[in-house]
C-alpha cells in the first residue's frame, strides 16, 4: 500500500510541476498577476508530494519491503537502519527521487525568501525550475520508477553495496546534490532575467546569494566524498580523477567562475552575458554529473543499449535544457547588452582571467571524462585517461590563477595602478618566494613543486592578511569591533581565500612529503615509518550487524613510548560475500599516521600484508575546504542582500527589447 | 584610440591565454592516453613496448603465486583464446580473485612480461569490469569465426 501511496503522489507532484511551470510564465509573459500568484502554492504543493513519494521509500527501506524492487535490490534485512534509510537513495531510481525533492526543496525556499522580488521575476523562477522538475518526476515515472512491485517478493534482499555502508554515504550525496541542485536557482533567475529583459544588476544581486549558498554546499560535498574515499577505499588517497569525482568537480569549477562572475556584474554591470551563459553551463555540467554517475554509463556505455528507453531521455533531456536555454540566451542576449568597459589592470580584468582559467581548467576535466566514453560509444577503441594528464594539465593552469587570487581583491574596480600595487605587495611576495624556496631546502632538498605550491600558499594568505590591513586603515574604534563591523561579504571572501591557502599548503606538503610502506608482518613484527614504530599484534574475529571482520591490532610507538593502538579490519559481507577493507587512521593537526590490512599470506591467517601511511598535513586540505563552505555561506549571509528592493512596477515584458 | 588600443591588448592576451592552456591541454592528453589492448591483440604484437597500457581479462585459475617478500605477485590474464604472464608488486585489491576479471596497467617487457603498475578489480562481487569483459567477448567471437 504505502509503495502505491509514493507513485500516486509522484504523480500529483508532476502535474503539479507542469502547472507550476506553465501558468505562472505565461502570466509573467502577459502580464497577468493571477497566473503569476499560482507560482507559489504550485512549488510548496509540488514540494509536499515529492516528499511523500520520498518518505514512502525511505519508509519501504527501513521496514524491509522486499516486494518493491528497488529495495530487494539495495537492502538487506541485517542492514543497520541509518544504511537502510540512506540506501532509498544508493540506487538510480532513488537518487534520482532524491534529486527531485531537492530540487523541490530550493523551490520552496525561493518562494518564501523572494518577497522583495517583483513577482515577474518570481513567477519565471519558479516557473522555470518547475519546467526542470517536470522534467525530472516524468523521467522518474516513465523510466526509474523507484516503486516498482516485485511479485513474489523476494525473502531477502541483496544488499546495499558494501562500499556504500559508512556514514559518508548518509551525508555526502545529500550534500552533493543540495549544490547540484542548487545551481537550478543561478540557472532559472539567468533564463528569467533573458525572458523578462531585463539583464541588470539587480537580477546579480538577488541571483547571487543563491549561487553562493548552493556552491559552499557543493564544496561541502566534495569535502566530504574525498575524506569519505580517503577513509574507506583503504588507498590512502584523497582524489583519483575518477570520473565520477570529475563529474562533481566540473559544475564546481563553473560554479567558482560563476561567483567571481555575479560579482563582477553586481558592481559594475559588466559581463552580463558572460554571467548568464555561466549559469547555464554550471547547471548543465550538474545535470550531466548526474547523469554520468547515476545512469551506468561510466560502468559501460552499452548500459545505454540494454536500456535504450532510459539513456534516449537523458540525452533528450539534456538537449533540451542545454539546447533551449542557448537558444533563448542567443535570441535574447544581444538585445539587452549594453557593453562594461574596464581597464586592463582592475578588479574587473582579474576576475575575467580568474574565469578564463577556471574554464579551460573545466574543459580539460570535461575533455579527459567524456573523450574515453565517446571514444568506446564510437567502438574506436578502449582508452583511459588517468590521474598523470590531470596532473599535468591541473598544476600550470592553476598556479597562475592562484597567484592572481592573490593581487584580485586588493585591485580596485575600474582600474588599479600596476607600479602602486607592487608597492603594495612586494614584501608579501618576497617573503612567500624566499620560504617557499627555503622551507623545502631544510626539509628534503630541492623540490620545485614543493615551491610552488608552498609559495603560493603563503602568498595567500599574506595577501588576505594585506586585505584586511588596508581594510582596517580608515576605521576608527577598538580592533574587535572594528573587524566585526567590517561587512560578511568581506569576511566570506577573505575566509574562503583563506581556506583555499590552507589547502594548497596541505595537498602540496601531502603529495611532497608523505611516506608509504607495504609490509609482511607476521605477530609481533615491527617496522619503521616517519620515526615511528608499528608493531603487528595479530588479528582477531569480530561479528559486525551484517559482515564478519578480521581486526587486526597495530601498535604504534616513537622513540620507545607507546603512543596509541590501530584497528584495521577486512570484513567480508554476509549478503554479497564481499571483501571490504576499513582503515584505521590516527588524526592530528599536522599529520594523519594510517594503517590497512592487505591479504593474508597463509593459510591460518596469522601473517598479513599490511599497508601503512604517514600523511603530513592531510587534514589542512579538508579544513581548507570547509572554510572555503564557511566563507561562501557567510558572504551570502550579507546583510545588503536582505535589504528589501522591491523594484517600482514591474515593467511588461518585452519592454527592454523594443527599446533597443 | 588609445583605450580601443588597449581593448584590443586585453583580446589578444586572453586569446595567447587561452591559446596555450590549449596547447598545454592537448599536449598532455596526446602523451597520456593510456590504450587497452586483449591478450589476443598483444600476443600478435599489435601493443606497444616502452609505452604503458591496459590489458584484460580473467586471471587463470591456480595461477597466482607469491614471491618470499609477499607483496610481489605472479599471475595469468587471460581472454580464454591466449593469455600473458604479469608480475605485480604491491597489495592487490580486495576483489582481486582467481577466476574473475581483472584490468590492469604497466608496460610489456621484451621477454613478454608484463609489469603492472596497478591492479583494479571494481567493487563488486559479480561485477565484470567492462575492458576484461570486451576482451573475452573479442576472443570467443575470433574462435568462432576460425571454426567456421
Amino acid at each position: 500500500m504505502i509503495p502505491e501511496i509514493g507513485n500516486f503522489a509522484l504523480i500529483v507532484a508532476l502535474l503539479l510541476a507542469l502547472t507550476q511551470a506553465i501558468l505562472p510564465i505565461i502570466g509573467a509573459q502577459r502580464g497577468n498577476l493571477t497566473l503569476m500568484a499560482v507560482a507559489r502554492p504550485a512549488a510548496q504543493g509540488q514540494f509536499v508530494f515529492v516528499g511523500i513519494a520520498f518518505a514512502c521509500l525511505a519508509y519501504s527501506f527501513i521496514t524491509n519491503d522486499f516486494s518493491v524492487v528497488n529495495v530487494a535490490q539495495n537492502s538487506f534485512s541485517q542492514l543497520p537502519k541509518i544504511y537502510c534509510f540512506a540506501a532509498t537513495w544508493g540506487s538510480h531510481e532513488g537518487s534520482m527521487l532524491l534529486w527531485a525533492l531537492i530540487l523541490g526543496f530550493w523551490t520552496t525556499a525561493v518562494s518564501v525568501f523572494s518577497r522583495h522580488l517583483p513577482d515577474d521575476m518570481v513567477a519565471r523562477v519558479i516557473g522555470i525550475m518547475g519546467l526542470v522538475s517536470a522534467g525530472f518526476l516524468s523521467f522518474l515515472l516513465t523510466t526509474s520508477n523507484p516503486f516498482l512491485r516485485l511479485l513474489p517478493a523476494a525473502a531477502e534482499g541483496r544488499d546495499l553495496n558494501p562500499l556504500l555502508q559508512d556514514p559518508g554515504m548518509v551525508f555526502h550525496p545529500p550534500m552533493l546534490y543540495m549544490g547540484y541542485v542548487g545551481f537550478s536557482v543561478a540557472f532559472a533567475f539567468a533564463l528569467a532575467a533573458l525572458l523578462s529583459g531585463r539583464l541588470d544588476a539587480a537580477w546579480a544581486r538577488w541571483s547571487r546569494p543563491w549561487t553562493t549558498v548552493a556552491w559552499s554546499l557543493l564544496s561541502v560535498g566534495i569535502v566530504m566524498g574525498s575524506w569519505w574515499a580517503y577513509n574507506e577505499l583503504g588507498w590512502g588517497g584523497w582524489w583519483f580523477w575518477d570520473p565520477t569525482e570529475n563529474a562533481s568537480f566540473m559544475p564546481w569549477l563553473a560554479g567558482t567562475a560563476l561567483i567571481h562572475s555575479l560579482a563582477v556584474t553586481e558592481k559594475r554591470g559588466a559581463f552580463k552575458a558572460w554571467t548568464v551563459l555561466l549559469a547555464i553551463t554550471a547547471f548543465s555540467l550538474s545535470l550531466l554529473g548526474t547523469f554520468l554517475v547515476r545512469s551506468g554509463v561510466l560502468s559501460s556505455v552499452h548500459a545505454f543499449a540494454t536500456d535504450p528507453a532510459r539513456g534516449a531521455f537523458i540525452l533528450g533531456f539534456l538537449a533540451v535544457v542545454i539546447g533551449g536555454s542557448l537558444a533563448l540566451f542567443a535570441w535574447r542576449a544581444p538585445k539587452m547588452l549594453t557593453g562594461g568597459r574596464f581597464t586592463w589592470f582592475s578588479r574587473e580584468a582579474l576576475l575575467l582571467a580568474n574565469n578564463v582559467v577556471l574554464l579551460a581548467a573545466m574543459g580539460s576535466v570535461l575533455l579527459g571524462t567524456l573523450y574515453p566514453l565517446l571514444m568506446d560509444a564510437l567502438g574506436m577503441g578502449k582508452i583511459s585517461v588517468g590521474p598523470p594528464y590531470f596532473n599535468a594539465v591541473f598544476v600550470p593552469l592553476m598556479a597562475p590563477a592562484l597567484f592572481l587570487m592573490g593581487v584580485g581583491p586588493l585591485a580596485r574596480w575600474n582600474g588599479s595602478s600596476l607600479p602602486d600595487m607592487v608597492a603594495r605587495l612586494k614584501w608579501a611576495l618576497a617573503i612567500s618566494v624566499a620560504t617557499g624556496i627555503l622551507l623545502p631546502l631544510t626539509l628534503n632538498g630541492f623540490n620545485p613543486w614543493a615551491t610552488i605550491g608552498i609559495a603560493l600558499s603563503i602568498w595567500i594568505a599574506l595577501t588576505v592578511l594585506i586585505g584586511f590591513r588596508e581594510r582596517l586603515k580608515y576605521t576608527q574604534g577598538g580592533l574587535l569591533s572594528r573587524l566585526s563591523n567590517l561587512p560578511r561579504g568581506f569576511w566570506g571572501m577573505q575566509l574562503a581565500h583563506f581556506g583555499i591557502a590552507l589547502g594548497v599548503a596541505g595537498i602540496t606538503v601531502v603529495a611532497n612529503y608523505q611516506t608509504e610502506r607495504d609490509v609482511r608482518m607476521n605477530v609481533g613484527d615491527h617496522t619503521q615509518l616517519a620515526g615511528y614504530t608499528f608493531t603487528f599484534q595479530g588479528i582477531k574475529e569480530r561479528q559486525g550487524p551484517n559482515y564478519r571482520a578480521a581486526e587486526g591490532t597495530v601498535e604504534v610507538s616513537k622513540e620507545g613510548k607507546k603512543l596509541f593502538v590501530l584497528n584495521p579490519e577486512k570484513r567480508i559481507y554476509n549478503a554479497s560475500g564481499m571483501p571490504m577493507t576499513e582503515a584505521a587512521i590516527d588524526p592530528n593537526l599536522f599529520r594523519d599516521v594510517y594503517v590497512a590490512l592487505g591479504e593474508p599470506l597463509d593459510d591460518k591467517a596469522e601473517i598479513w600484508v599490511v599497508r601503512i601511511f604517514y600523511k603530513p598535513f592531510i587534514n589542512w586540505l579538508w579544513i581548507g575546504g570547509l572554510m572555503l563552505a564557511v566563507g561562501g555561506l557567510l558572504a551570502a549571509s550579507d546583510r545588503r542582500y536582505r535589504i528589501g528592493v522591491k523594484a517600482p512596477a514591474p515593467a511588461p515584458a518585452g519592454v527592454a527589447t523594443q527599446g533597443v | 584610440m588609445k583605450s580601443r588600443h588597449k581593448k584590443l591588448l586585453v583580446i589578444v592576451l586572453a586569446l595567447a591565454g587561452i591559446g596555450i592552456a590549449a596547447a598545454l591541454i592537448l599536449n598532455a592528453f596526446q602523451s597520456n592516453l593510456v590504450f587497452f589492448f586483449t591478450p589476443t591483440q598483444v600476443d600478435k604484437g599489435e601493443a606497444p613496448t616502452g609505452r604503458a597500457f591496459r590489458i584484460g581479462g580473467l586471471v587463470e585459475k591456480g595461477s597466482l603465486k607469491r614471491e618470499a617478500d609477499g607483496l610481489t605477485s605472479h599471475f595469468v590474464v587471460t581472454d580464454t583464446a591466449k593469455s600473458m604472464n604479469v608480475v605485480y608488486k604491491g597489495i592487490l585489491p580486495d576483489l582481486f580473485k582467481e577466476g574473475k576479471g581483472v584490468v590492469a596497467e604497466g608496460k610489456l617487457g621484451s621477454d613478454g612480461l608484463f609489469t603492472a603498475t596497478q591492479v583494479l578489480a571494481k567493487h563488486d562481487e559479480n561485477y565484470m569490469p567492462p575492458e576484461a569483459a570486451s576482451a573475452i567477448e573479442q576472443a570467443q567471437k575470433a574462435q568462432k569465426t576460425l571454426q567456421q
